[in-house]
Parts: C-alpha cells; structure tokens; sequence
C-alpha cells in the first residue's frame, strides 16, 4: 500500500468514515428528536397502544411512505425520517468502502464489498428470503 | 404510578400515558446503554427484555425499536474507535458477507416462529452472553503459522503497541465465517447486534488479538443490524413512537459510558450486568415457555 501523504490508506479512510458515521448519526438523532417532541405534544397524553401488535401502517413501512409524511410535518413520519437515516449510515459506510478500495486498486476487497452492498440493497430495497 | 410487579404489566393497567411511558422507555434505555458501553456488551441486550418483561410490549416492537437502536451504537462509537487504529477493515468486510445474508435469513425466520419460540430463544442467547460477560476477555496468541485463506485474503495486519506496531495472523478463517453466518442470523431474528458472538468467532476460532476483535465487531455490528432493518421495517415491526426514546436513550448512554470507561474498573460491573442478564434470561425463557409474551 502507498504511505505518502494524501494515499488512501486503510487508516485514513477509517477516520475519514468514523467522523461520517459520527455526524450520519447525530444528525439521525436531531430528526428524531424534531419528530418525537411533535409526536408527544399531538399525542402524548393518549394512551399507548404497543401491547398488541398490528404492524405499522402501509405509510410507515416504505421510504417514499415515510417521506411523504415527514413532509406533511406528521411526527411519527418525522421520526421514521430520522431512523431512515439511522439506517443509512452503514450503508453509506460500505459505499464508501468501495470507493477506497477502489482507490487503492484492491479489486479482490472492490468485489468483496460489492457483495455486502448488494445484499444491503437487496433487503432495503424489499427482497426476502 | 410506578411499576409494581412484572405479573400486572403496567401497561394492561393503562396507568400510563403515551408521554408517561415514553419517558421512562428512555431511562430505561439511557442506563442499558451505559452499562452496555462499560461491560462492551452493548445495550441491546436487555432492551427486549426490558421491554417486554416490564412494560408489556410485544415482543415484535421491542425487537424492531432495539435493532434501530442496535446501529445507533455503532456508527455512533466508530468514529472513537477508528481513531485508535486497531480495527482490521479487511476482515470486517469479509466477514461482513456473512452476517448481511445471515441477518436477512433471521430476519425472515423471525415473521414466521411464534413469539414464544423467539422469546426462548432470546433467552438461551441471553444466558450464553452473561456467561461470556462474566468470563471476561481472554488474549489469544495471535502468532504461529499463517493461514493460507488469510493469506490469500491478506487479512494478516498489525496494531498498536507502546512499543510500536505488533503484528499478527489471522487463523480458521471459514470457521470464522461460519460462526459470523450463526452471529448474523440471531441479530436478524432477535434484534440484537450478537456482539458476544462475534467477539468469539474473531478471538477464540480466528485468533485476533483482543481489541482488534471488539473494534472489528463494532463496525461490523451496524451493517448486520442494517440489513435485518430492511426486512422489519417492510414488516411493520418498526413503531417510530416507540424506537424514539429508546435509540436516543441508549445512544446518550452509550456516549456517557465510552466516556467514563477510560480508565475504569469493569471487572465487578461485569459480573453485576451478567447477573442482570442471567436474570432476564430466565424471566424471558419462562415466559416464552409458559405462553405470556
């Protein structure tokens, strides 16, 4: 592997992807909050309803579901945003693999990572064993 | 009104409101995350159950708001572990082939057992956790004869020392990747990110070096969990009233105990968690059994 300075190195890209995660996250946990305070304020003195499950409705199971509600400003859609982008950020972190990788002209590792992406585009994108 | 006995969930007594409960969701998840995060189990281990056990939810929301949880923890430590240059990008990613397509195999099996059957489960993985918590980490001897697979798959690397970096080699490879499949499909079917499993495939069969194995485990925990994401949330199984508070109860936790670690002693605090778990784990297995979750 290359050493000098502005090489793709394994530790390099680590910290550069660390600090992606770091603010993937926090900006996750912001949304949710936005989305939990309105939530609570509309809906905080019903009475919860967890202990049955129903399953979510149709909106709240599909990213174009969730964004439309978020948009409408409805809490739990803000909320689900929020997650959405939770879930995001390993995913963004394998993307990123790949790019270093190929940066490095590591074309065994380019195809390893291509694996694991596919299979996390597989189960985000609807697919079920 | 506070929690009175585990036979009467609070929740069937309907003394709690939406907000009330929210609240204390988050309490409980703030602490789970911080003992998480000294004992390096990580908080999603007794989320469920405390979930389930104490607050009368279904076991299918408790999994679905731990597994969000679950990612928040780790992509929110990667960027303090990276720093310290001990994790093997390579082996993780490798590795990661497994547990993605294991993950999605639990997660698919987890639509289709009982609730009971799941919450068995969940409670012989629990017990086998404490018992590896209170164990405590073990350092293997990562010399000796290279594997060729690793070779070939030029996982061998080095870490950090006060005296420079050491090196090491990574053995057992396909047992490794065996065990992470295992690790996989229990995150996928109970929600957990299986961080004790992991920890063993890496340190016991392919003899990583301690802390290269926890920090790979970490980076790894996320991208299993994302991949069982998917398959839960198309379920419904992923109420956003409910991950709220416990994915920002558990992150604000695990960011207070990766801060007052340094430096700490976890040797009695393990035992007290495993003990917690032990207890959980009964409780869980139980219940399963005697058809009340």
């Amino acid at each position: 592997m290359n050493h000098h300075s502005g090489a793709w190195t394994d530790q390099r890209v680590e910290v550069i992807i660390g600090d992606l995660l770091r603010a993937g996250v926090l900006l996750a946990a912001a949304v949710v909050l936005v989305g939990g305070g309105i939530f609570l304020v509309r809906h905080g003195s019903a009475a919860p309803h967890y202990a049955v499950f129903q399953g979510e409705p149709a909106d709240l199971r599909t990213p174009s579901g969730v964004i439309a509600d978020a948009v409408a400003l409805r809490g739990r859609g803000i909320i689900q945003l929020g997650l959405l982008l939770l879930l995001a950020t390993p995913v963004a972190r394998v993307a990123f693999s790949v790019f270093a990788f190929a940066m490095q002209r590591d074309v065994l590792y380019v195809v390893v990572t291509l694996i694991v992406l596919g299979v996390l585009v597989f189960s985000l994108a609807g697919g079920a064993l | 009104m506070v929690l009175e006995s585990r036979l009467t969930p609070a929740l069937e007594r309907c003394y709690l409101n939406t907000l009330e409960l929210t609240l204390l969701i988050w309490v409980g998840s703030l602490l789970a995350g911080f003992l998480g995060a000294l004992t390096g189990l990580g908080g999603g281990i007794i989320i469920t159950p405390l979930l389930t056990l104490a607050f009368g939810i279904d076991i299918r929301y408790a999994v679905g708001a731990t597994l969000v949880s679950v990612i928040a923890t780790s992509s929110g430590a990667a960027a303090a572990y990276v720093k310290e240059g001990f994790s093997n990008i390579r082996i993780g990613m490798f590795l990661e082939i497994a547990t993605t397509v294991g993950a999605v195999v639990g997660a698919t099996f987890a639509a289709r057992l009982p609730t009971t059957t799941i919450a068995v489960i969940f409670g012989v993985v629990l017990l086998y956790s404490a018992y590896v918590s209170s164990r405590g980490p073990c350092e293997p001897a990562g010399d000796g004869q290279p594997d060729h697979l690793a070779r070939l798959l030029r996982m061998d690397s080095s870490y950090p020392t006060p005296d420079g970096p050491k090196s090491y080699h990574v053995h057992a490879v396909p047992a490794g990747f065996g065990l992470m499949f295992g690790a996989g499909v229990l995150s996928g079917l109970l929600g957990i990110g299986s961080g004790a499993l992991k920890v063993i495939a890496m340190d016991r069969a392919m003899r990583l070096p301690f802390k290269v194995s926890t920090t790979t485990s970490n980076f790894m925990i996320g991208v299993t969990a994302a991949a069982s994401a998917g398959v839960y949330l198309r379920r419904g199984y992923i109420d956003p009233g409910l991950a709220m508070p416990v994915m920002l109860g558990v992150l604000a936790g695990s960011i207070i105990g990766a801060r007052v670690l340094t430096g700490a002693r976890t040797r009695v605090l393990r035992l007290v968690f495993g003990v917690v778990v032990a207890v959980l784990a009964v409780e869980m297995i139980y219940h399963g059994l005697t058809g009340r979750i």
